[in-house]
């Protein structure tokens, strides 16, 4: 029997099928070297399939299938809405562009090592498809589970090292901690269902239960807690700058880019459409949760020198950001104000667009950096724009988009959530309509941060002087990495400079989650906020600045006194001039280790008076180790040192422990 | 009441007193045995079964319960035995009237256990649930008494044995039953495996076997 699915989800199963097929494919690899080059293309065209289903889904009306697969009573059942939709084109676009760089990038490693990520990562791509358009429990968490455990042996792809496994165990161990938070609320949700229907698995049940406030605050928590164990909600972020460094890169960009965003799409998937109507108290506790994140991430990744580590530090501030938006969703959608919940929801999804984007191009660019320079210490790279010039104007893309510099795309997000916060004044509770706007400071000082940060970012890798020898050495990226780089840098123009399309496409998700309509018109190719006559144009303002750019080259070029001369530049009166009278990454992150040292953990080392090798270094360590992690870990040895007592020394006392714990069982059954 | 289910029945208590049996059994050559004729009457009872219901899956799982557990795996531990050369060491077993008297105490528990779980199933008989929880507390209490490894391990596979007459009786036949039988099989193999490895270890160092299994006081 065959009825037609419709074609969304007969493209996202074949791009699914294709996956799985390619996975095998890629064990075959040491014995038929010939294919290897088609693996990771046709892991791009899969990608591109579930974007254009993504699109049609954000299109179309919602549509549910019922698998035939699963155990017997209890099928896998999907669904593809709005939501669904708008990650499955993030996901697939951002999948695609790395997908392209792996073929680059896996095209120099051995073998045995492609084989193995050839499996890992397409078994990933298919879990995160399927995580997506799941619409039950049940095979939600399975496809969770897939995802965590792929994603895990891509972390670890270089086990040999020590380093390398401890980080993917922690980043295993936090995995699962969400997990079961997200398991204890599907299950304390599915257990309030009205007596004698049958157990709630299915999203559509499970919305159906109403729970009372008090259960749906507990659901609401768990989830908050295990969703955002994924996407890297401070204090559960620390996985991730342990993780992001020692993973393949563009396996950090994907970790990046699209495994943080799920964290995204299942708290609002929880919160907005399988919970009642949100009290207060979520959007508060979101929103602060959100702050805190991004402000800890701006500062941590301020002071970070190692780049991965920056820039997993600077994923932990995005998701901060993103977060603080959904919780602004919740607290216009506890008080009603629809319409404004929906333009808080736009922004913070278009901010999980640009974020996927940017930070993907940056990992991605890292990767070709790492690759050419064998180098992750800031302090060891330099003046690579001369050797690397495509790879570092791709990277200038990026990292004017992650800066919010106003023609990108990162402006148009932080304007919309900007404009949200100052949407709070129309809160009817004073305290709230007065207090929530400062939110707007805050987020005004993380993206300058964000800004600073990735100035030393850029300027320590590609700017001034080699600060090694070696860097002499660096040859530009293949063709394919420059044409993964080429697709996210495109994306994050075409997202910054066309929001009224953006908008557009997300309007149906906020829409569908929200029931609001947003007050974003488009207008002028660009938004406008309707209530506030708020706007922002790119063309308008892109001729602007032309027009006082040319202004100022016409003056500069009048008022000058003749042809630009070469010279040696000026150093400064100092006699020897060499690479390292450069600004360093210490040196630089030096003002906000000293304005912001009361939050930060800081272990310099300063050079003695006879020091033959002088160096300058400083780490900075996450204060949630020493304060949180470290405790906990104490008090759970304490705990197990006791019950080291209890261990039986023989067999069958241990035996007999089962069999007393069986019978205790079934006495106590009713 | 059918005669498929009278059958069943007769089965089951047979089950109940092959369990008893073992129990009380001293010698692993005649262990052995008794676990081969527990095989025996779970794979007809299982066959039976599947001739009341109709469901021709039932058949799979019976012969393949009954290839491996009258067959294979009897097969296997004999032939161990004789290599341990252990087959008619007498085992020094707690009196074994009071362990008898534990067993059927344990027998009632079961019973009481059983009732709302019987009035659950959609089965053919609702005591042989009872029976099946009673065979596994009696395999637990096996081999919670034994001292030789051997005789440890034909008590999980009586257990084994329980859990799926158990899964067969309350579940009355679902695919899953299979894919059941057949998980826990592979845990069996591995078991035996772990045979293999106790053999070794008593090869080389007989010391290491009685710490590991904590006959040193």
């Amino acid at each position: 029997m065959h009825t037609p699915i419709g074609l969304p989800w007969e493209l996202l199963l074949s791009a699914v099928v294709l996956w799985s097929v390619v996975a095998l494919a890629s064990l075959l690899i040491p014995h038929v070297p010939r294919m290897a080059p088609a693996i990771f293309p046709l892991g791009a065209l899969g990608a591109l399939l579930t974007a254009g289903a993504g699109v049609l889904a954000l299109r179309g009306p919602p549509i549910s299938t019922v698998s035939p697969l699963g155990l017997p009573g209890l099928p896998f059942h999907g669904r593809l809405d709005a939501l669904s939709g708008l990650f499955l084109l993030l996901f697939g676009v951002t999948a695609c562009a790395i997908s392209l760089d792996l073929a680059g990038y896996r095209a120099r490693e051995h073998y045995p090592v492609a084989s193995r990520i050839g499996l890992q990562y397409h078994i990933l791509l298919a879990s995160l498809a399927l995580v997506f358009v799941a619409a039950d429990a049940y095979s939600f968490l399975i496809a969770w589970e897939v995802m965590a455990l792929s994603s895990y042996f891509l972390v670890v792809t270089d086990h040999h090292t020590p380093v390398v496994r401890s980080a993917g165990f922690l980043y295993l161990l936090i995995a699962h901690v969400g997990a079961l938070a997200i398991l204890a609320a599907f299950a304390i949700l599915a257990a309030h269902a009205p007596a004698g229907a049958p157990l709630a698995l299915t999203f559509s049940a499970l919305r159906a239960t109403d729970p009372d406030p008090a259960v749906a605050g507990l659901v609401f928590i768990l989830a908050l807690i295990g969703f955002g164990a994924k996407a890297g909600l401070v204090p559960l972020h620390v996985w991730l700058p342990e993780a992001h460094p020692v993973a393949p890169s563009p396996i950090s960009a994907l970790l990046s880019s699209v495994l943080l965003k799920v964290g995204i799409y299942g708290l609002l998937r929880v919160a907005f459409t399988l919970l009642p109507a949100p009290a207060p108290w979520w959007g508060l506790i979101t929103l602060a949760a959100g702050l805190g994140t991004a402000l800890s991430g701006a500062l941590l990744s301020a002071v970070q020198s190692d780049m991965k580590r920056l820039l997993a530090y600077s994923s932990i501030e995005n998701i901060g950001l993103i977060v603080a938006g959904i919780g602004l969703a919740l607290l216009f959608s506890a008080y009603g104000l629809k319409a404004f919940a929906a333009l808080s929801l736009i922004a913070a999804l278009y901010h999980c667009l640009n974020h996927a984007f940017f930070k993907g191009l940056l990992f991605l660019g890292t990767g070709s950096v790492l690759h050419a320079t064998g180098e992750r210490n800031l302090g060891r790279l330099g003046g690579l724009i001369h050797r690397m010039p495509q790879t570092a104007f791709l990277m200038l893309i990026g990292t004017l988009a992650i800066a919010g510099v106003p023609p990108l795309n990162g402006f148009v997000s932080e304007w919309l959530t900007l404009q949200a916060f100052l949407k709070a004044t129309a809160l009817p509770r004073p305290y709230l309509a007065m207090g929530i706007p400062l939110g707007a400071a805050l987020t005004a000082l993380v993206a300058g941060l964000a800004g600073y940060v990735i100035v030393k970012f850029y300027g320590i890798v590609f700017l001034g002087r080699p600060r090694e020898a070696k860097l002499a050495q660096a040859v530009e990226s293949g063709p394919f990495e420059r044409a993964g780089l080429g697709l996210l840098a495109a994306l994050c123009v075409v997202t910054g400079l066309w929001p009224a399309g953006v908008i557009a496409l997300i309007r149906p998700a906020a829409q569908a989650l929200t029931g609001g309509e947003a007050p974003v018109t488009a207008g002028d190719h660009g938004a406008r906020i309707a209530v506030a006559h708020a706007g922002y144009a790119p063309p308008l303002l892109w001729l602007a600045l032309g027009i006082i750019a040319l202004v100022g080259v016409l003056v500069l070029r009048l008022r000058s006194s003749g042809p630009a001369r070469r010279a040696p530049p000026w150093n400064c009166g100092h006699p020897v001039a060499g690479a390292r009278l450069q600004d360093t990454a210490e040196g630089f992150g030096q003002p906000i280790r000293h304005i912001f040292a009361p939050f930060l953990d800081i272990k310099c080392r300063r050079p003695g008076l006879d020091d033959p090798e002088p160096r300058y270094e400083a780490a900075v360590n996450d204060r949630f180790w020493e304060g949180l992690y470290r405790p906990l870990a104490r008090g759970f040895e304490a705990v197990f040192a006791g019950a080291r007592v209890l261990r039986p020394r023989r067999i069958a006392i241990s035996l007999l422990y089962v069999l007393a714990m069986l019978v205790a069982l079934l006495a106590l059954t009713p | 009441m059918t005669h498929p289910t009278r059958i069943i029945d007769l089965l089951a208590a047979l089950f109940l007193l092959v369990a008893f049996a073992m129990l009380s059994q001293r010698r692993l050559a005649n262990l052995i045995t008794l676990y081969a004729w527990q095989g025996t009457v779970l794979a007809l009872s299982i066959a039976i079964l599947a001739y009341e219901t109709g469901n021709t899956h039932l058949y799979a799982s019976a012969i393949l319960n009954g290839l491996l557990k009258i067959l294979a795996i009897p097969a296997l531990l004999r032939r161990l035995a004789r290599r341990l050369d252990v087959q008619w060491d007498r085992e020094s077993l707690v009196q074994i009237p009071t362990v008898m008297l534990i067993g059927l105490g344990l027998v009632i528990f079961a019973f009481n256990a059983a009732l709302p779980i019987a009035g659950l199933a959609h089965t053919v008989n609702h005591e042989t649930v009872g029976i099946a929880l009673a065979s596994v507390l009696l395999s637990l209490l096996m081999m919670i008494l034994r001292t030789a490894a051997l005789s440890q391990v034909i008590g999980f596979l009586a257990l084994e044995n329980s859990l799926i007459f158990a899964a067969t009786s309350v579940t009355g036949g679902m695919p899953m039953v299979i894919e059941f039988g057949v998980a826990l099989d592979v845990i069996v193999g591995v078991f035996i495996l772990g045979v293999f490895f106790f053999h070794i270890r008593e090869q080389f160092d007989s010391l290491d076997l009685d710490r590991i299994e904590g006959r040193e006081d």
